[in-house]
């Protein structure tokens, strides 16, 4: 993105949001896996594979944009 | 069913979780790094109000529409689908698609030409200190408005969902704003705004997805709005405009095509240099001519997480919702309450506080253009001119930074100024029509007629703000002036800001032509890289067709015509 100051892509950033929050969203989908809450549609178990999504968008981002020296 | 309800008398929808909580928290310590990150690359006036002119088309692009997709936007939007239908999508297909390529293709090259820092910086180079002048007082003013608008809408949601203090909410996030801003200037706020693109997408999304599932598609969910609002038609687009009072919005079709398409949006995205700013800061004119219609198409797609969640909305909730006021009843929502009652409705732990986290980052983002925005304007169109000329550098970029903190704090103060607004949406739309509308006839003239004075400039865009104040006042005055200025006295409040928009720029192009044919007209050497007509604008002729931004934006357009045909 930075020609004069090489800047840190900012779709690295943006990986790192994608991988932090893939993996807390997918670990709550697991934990209440078999209790789920007291939402409508809550036996979709929304929360898991929306965040296996953001992991796999992560990890993607991250690799393509991660810092190079 | 019963357990939303329970929450709602309680007060709050809902509890975030553990999970939830470190969703929030990292977002805000995300954020905060990135800026102490680029404080180190924010160090000259270009890179601290231009982001050093170095964004590619797509982060520009991102940012050129981010810049636009606060939380107002989120929760106002998503409460007019559910009051007025999808008649709401208006503003985000013939009320934005068509301004957005015309600024990437006919306005862009004289913006980014000319080298200039802001639109009041466009003013000055054409018409001279005195409409700048006018547009830059003006345009902090709107800034720091909309700032307050942004920020009271993030703290009713906060409010809502979590039953969090609206005083705790606005200072916490604001300075945090106010923080990472002041350190990283435009970068920051243009980091920002893709990061709060990619949230909002990804905490948004869920609710159409789940809300079609549930009401089993398209079609479904149609059959219960009809249930639910019988005799009423929230579903399409242009069949209910024919007259006044057959659509829910009080608009005939002349007010969203010349007040809307022709007017506001024109105005908005064209000239509104919160927007501009973000595409001023492409590295190059090609990218700067590309952000816009990028962001066009992601623009485009925004109605599926902001008008469909309010038409679901309309056939899920067990409730009615109603006007917003400040005092309502417990247990009873107002229509900017629909996304947060529909996140709610589908979200649990972990979802739940990526759409928390979505609509903060909503609100920061917006806040984050709003005070850069206003920084810029208020350092090198009001300040350089007026106060202290030739300054160094660096004077200038402490004083951006200054400014950032101080327009924070003004912006505070106008938040609990809104909270006294009946509508967030009908508050904004107004300060659109008094500015927006008639600095775009303003703008337009000056690129495209060589003739247009100083004078006319000036007077024009005085005398079309004063018309659209004036036009307001008497409107909310009395619904005499409705029927005359709106054509109806059925228009409501959105539009009739439609109509002030279009009488106020039709008379700030008549005052402008009329005292330009009476004063004396600037020389041709003056003008070049200003006017269309003495400014050579490098044509892409070597280009393929895949490269050519002229080729996206017909595609635009396109698809543009292609929804109106699908939703009619």
């Amino acid at each position: 993105m930075s020609e004069k100051h090489n800047i840190i892509p900012v779709w690295f950033f943006v990986g790192v949001l994608f991988l932090v929050y893939g993996v807390l969203i997918l670990g709550s989908g697991i934990a209440e896996w078999s209790h789920p809450p007291n939402t409508v549609l809550a036996d979709l178990h929304a929360p898991v594979w929306w965040g296996a999504l953001l992991i796999v968008l992560g990890v993607v981002y991250c690799g393509a944009f991660r810092p190079r020296q | 069913m019963t357990a939303i309800l329970g929450m709602l008398e309680t007060g709050r929808l809902v509890r975030l979780s553990a999970v939830d909580l470190a969703i929030v928290i990292f977002y805000f310590a995300l954020v905060l790094g990135i800026g102490f990150y680029l404080k180190g690359f924010a160090k000259t006036g270009e890179d601290f109000f231009l982001a050093g002119r170095e964004m590619t088309a797509w982060v520009a692009g991102l940012a050129f529409v981010s810049a636009n997709l606060g939380s107002l936007e989120l929760l106002g939007w998503a409460g007019n689908a559910y009051q007025y239908g999808i008649l709401a999508a208006h503003w985000y297909w013939i009320g934005a698609i068509p301004a957005m390529v015309f600024l990437g293709l006919v306005m862009m090259p004289f913006y980014y030409i000319s080298k200039t820092h802001s639109v009041p910086g466009y003013l000055q180079l054409r018409y001279g200190s005195a409409a700048s002048g006018l547009s830059a007082v003006t345009f902090a003013i709107m800034t720091i408005l909309m700032s307050g608008v942004n920020m009271y809408a993030m703290a009713v949601v906060m409010k809502v969902v979590l039953g969090w203090d609206i005083n705790f909410s606005m200072w916490v996030s604001s300075l945090t704003v106010g923080v990472y801003v002041a350190a990283g200037g435009l970068f920051s706020a243009i980091f920002n705004e893709v990061l709060q693109f990619f949230l909002i997408w990804f905490g948004a999304l869920l609710i159409p997805i789940l809300g079609l599932y549930e009401t089993g598609g398209w079609k479904g969910m149609v059959e219960r709005i009809q249930q639910n609002f019988p005799g009423q038609d929230f579903t399409h687009m242009w069949g209910p405009m024919h007259s006044f009072s057959s659509n829910p919005m009080g608009i005939h079709w002349t007010g969203i095509v010349f007040g809307l398409a022709a007017v506001q949006s024109m105005g908005y995205w064209t000239t509104d240099f919160l927007v501009v700013q973000r595409v001023l800061s492409a590295k190059d004119i090609r990218s700067a001519k590309m952000a816009p219609i990028i962001g066009s198409f992601f623009k485009m797609a925004v109605p599926l997480i902001v008008i469909l969640p309010g038409l679901l909305g309309l056939a899920v909730l067990p409730m009615h919702l109603v006007p917003n006021s400040p005092h309502l009843p417990p247990g009873q929502h107002s229509y900017d309450e629909v996304l947060p009652l529909m996140l709610v409705r589908y979200c649990g732990p972990g979802l739940l506080g990526l759409g928390v986290t979505a609509l903060v980052a909503g609100f920061m983002a917006g806040m984050a253009g709003n005070v850069s925005a206003f920084a810029t304007v208020w350092t090198y169109d009001i300040y350089r001119p007026f106060l202290k000329k030739n300054a160094p550098d660096q004077h200038y970029v402490s004083m951006g930074r200054w400014c950032t903190i101080i327009g924070l704090f003004i912006s505070i103060g106008t938040a609990y100024l809104a909270m006294r607004s009946e509508s967030l949406m009908d508050y904004v739309q107004a300060l659109f029509g008094f500015f927006i509308a008639p600095l775009f006839g303003t703008v337009l003239l000056g690129m495209l007629w060589k003739r247009v004075t100083k004078a006319g400039g000036f007077w024009g865009l005085l005398a079309g703000t004063l018309t659209s104040i004036t036009l307001f006042l008497l409107m909310k005055a009395s619904p005499h002036w409705v029927a005359i200025f709106a054509l109806s006295p059925e228009a409501k409040g959105l539009a009739q800001a439609m109509y002030q928009s279009l009488w106020s720029c039709t008379t700030c192009v008549v005052v402008t032509i009329l005292v330009t044919l009476v004063t004396k007209p600037r020389p041709d050497e003056e003008l070049r890289g200003l006017v269309y007509s003495l400014t050579d604008v490098a044509k892409e002729k070597h280009a393929s067709l895949l490269h050519k931004p002229v080729f996206w934006g017909i595609t635009a357009m396109a698809l543009l015509v292609i929804l109106q045909i699908i939703f009619w």
